[in-house]
């Protein structure tokens, strides 16, 4: 065998549509240890197209870390067994000659699969409609600091900000809550005095529509954090845990 | 009102009446075993203690339809958290793992359940007497007015219901779970309330899990030290 390639067999789950059955399909594929695993997984579908055969089909977009669609769970680890990385940014020499790969689509009710390793995540859109974004009049724009914002509440707004989307932390989380998903989005704004304003109403209605995706509740086991391709905290549930139970039992409804 | 259903109704709601209730079970725990202490003081210590509950009559009762309520609650949020939790990934992973989530916070909900038998089997046992009606009824003679009078000897009782090893084995086992149910439930409370601090939550987990066991170990040294004879009936010390 050359320089660097690895022989790897390869468990993936196979689900023609989002109602057909599916089952975990056995393949063996040869990798090299500088492809990236969607490279890998590129090569064996290139292998099941010669052989007529159906390809894997995953989502991926910017291959670069960003998107947050390259959503896989690989050895029952979200993105992977690397902290901090996308499955896009992994690298197949985490893993080496021999080894044996499980790679399955993120489990969730609320993430209904569409095929294979693709699924629907427009649950996660209704969270941001329902308060994940601020009210402003688009007239001119505003000038540069005309709001001042402190330091350290810039640094960690920006934080909860690098939240991609991609649903790691259902896929990871015990309870498939997307508590960190729906706090980070709600931290983000919090940090901000643009956001003070609706910050009542957005606590209740994110939790509410969370809820109503039918997102499993948090139990504080972090494993969402751990999974995070951007390491973002759950110091941000705190906060959603904190800003929702003022705004819920002070709202006048 | 409404906005009050609409709470507890939600996932961060219910959560936080599981830590608000579990804290209070939590205060509960912490004073039952302060209580139990007397039984290394001895005899009269332990059944004057127990004379002085029984005699708080109706406040007595109005603490323990209380923690009934607490508890009850307690458990009705967990049981439906537990369902809701299990609805929400029907289908498993093939190849599951966990990258860091303790054992303890992954088994809240049996360590609860094991929890509440115990609580039965504990009530059945030394409170209404089912389940060792001989040492239930045994009675202290003290003086009072310079009269003989006849009280209830809950140190008896305690140190004869552990000569049997079933008992012993039985609320070691327990105070084991209650300790995992704790190890986990004293700080993950404190981030359901919405406490979260870089410098504090450290701690905050260290000393959680520490008072668990502290906890634990200390209800659990009771059988033990009756079985091994360190608590002994007055002038008898029959042990096993
Ligand atoms: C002496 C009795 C008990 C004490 C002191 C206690 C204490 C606690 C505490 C402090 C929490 C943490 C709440 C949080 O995470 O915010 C908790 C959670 C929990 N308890 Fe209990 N508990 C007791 C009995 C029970 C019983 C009988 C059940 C049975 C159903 C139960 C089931 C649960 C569940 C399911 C959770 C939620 C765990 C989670 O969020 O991961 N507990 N308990
Ligand atoms: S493909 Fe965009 S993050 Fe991986």
């Amino acid at each position: 065998m050359s320089q660097g390639n690895m022989r790897l067999k390869l468990h993936i789950w196979r689900q023609k549509g989002a109602s057909a059955p599916g089952a975990m399909k056995t393949y063996e594929v040869t990798a090299n240890e500088h492809m990236s695993f969607l490279e890998m997984l590129d090569v064996l579908n290139q292998e099941l197209i010669e052989k007529g055969e159906e390809p894997v089909a995953f989502d991926h977009d910017c291959r670069e870390g960003i998107c947050g669609s390259c959503n896989m769970v690989i050895n029952g680890h979200p993105h992977g067994p690397q902290r901090g990385t996308t499955a896009c940014q992994l690298h197949m020499r985490t893993f080496k000659d021999g080894d044996e790969i499980f790679v399955e689509p993120w489990r969730a009710r609320a993430f209904p699969i569409i095929k294979d390793l693709v699924v629907d995540r427009t649950a996660f859109d209704r969270i941001i409609a329902s308060g994940g974004y601020v009210s402003v009049n688009s007239g001119s724009a505003p000038d540069a600091n005309e709001i001042l914002i402190g330091r350290d509440d810039a640094e960690e707004a920006f934080e909860y900000a690098a939240c991609i989307g991609c649903g790691a932390c259902v896929a990871a989380c015990k309870n498939a809550s997307a508590m960190l998903f729906t706090a980070a989005k709600f931290a983000h704004l919090e940090k901000l005095p643009q956001g003070q304003v609706e910050s009542d109403r957005r606590a209740v209605e994110m939790v509410m529509q969370h809820d109503a995706e039918g997102f499993g509740a948090c139990t504080n086991q972090y494993e969402c954090e751990a999974a995070c391709p951007k390491e973002i905290s759950v110091t941000s549930i705190a906060m959603l845990n904190r800003a929702y139970r003022r705004a819920a039992l002070s709202s006048k409804s | 009102m409404q906005s009050l259903l609409r709470f507890l109704g939600s996932t961060v709601g219910a959560k936080f009446l599981m830590a608000l209730t579990g804290v209070l079970l939590a205060l509960f725990v912490v004073g039952h075993l302060s209580g139990n202490f007397l039984l290394y003081k001895g005899q009269d210590a332990m059944n004057d203690y127990a004379e002085m509950l029984q005699g708080l009559g109706p406040a007595l009762w109005i603490v323990r339809l209380g923690l009934l309520a607490v508890f009850a609650t307690h458990i009705y949020y967990g049981i439906r958290l537990k369902r809701r939790n299990a609805a929400a990934r029907p289908v498993n992973y093939a190849h599951e793992d966990t990258i860091q989530a303790s054992f303890a916070s992954r088994s809240m909900i049996l360590t609860g359940l094991v929890v509440l038998a115990f609580v039965a089997m504990h009530l059945a046992h030394f409170t209404l007497g089912w389940l060792d009606a001989e040492a239930y009824d045994l009675k202290q003679t003290v003086q009072r007015d310079g009269q003989p009078f006849e009280r209830h000897d809950v140190f008896g009782m305690v140190v004869a219901g552990f000569h049997n090893d079933v008992f012993v084995i039985l609320y070691a086992f327990a105070m084991v779970v209650l300790g995992l149910h704790l190890s986990h439930g004293l700080h993950s409370l404190f981030q359901t309330l919405g406490f979260r601090h870089p410098a504090y939550t450290p701690w905050i987990e260290r000393i959680g899990r520490g008072l668990a066991w502290v906890l634990a170990v200390g209800f659990l040294s009771i059988p033990l030290a009756v079985r091994f004879g360190f608590i002994a009936a007055a002038g008898g010390g029959d042990a096993g």
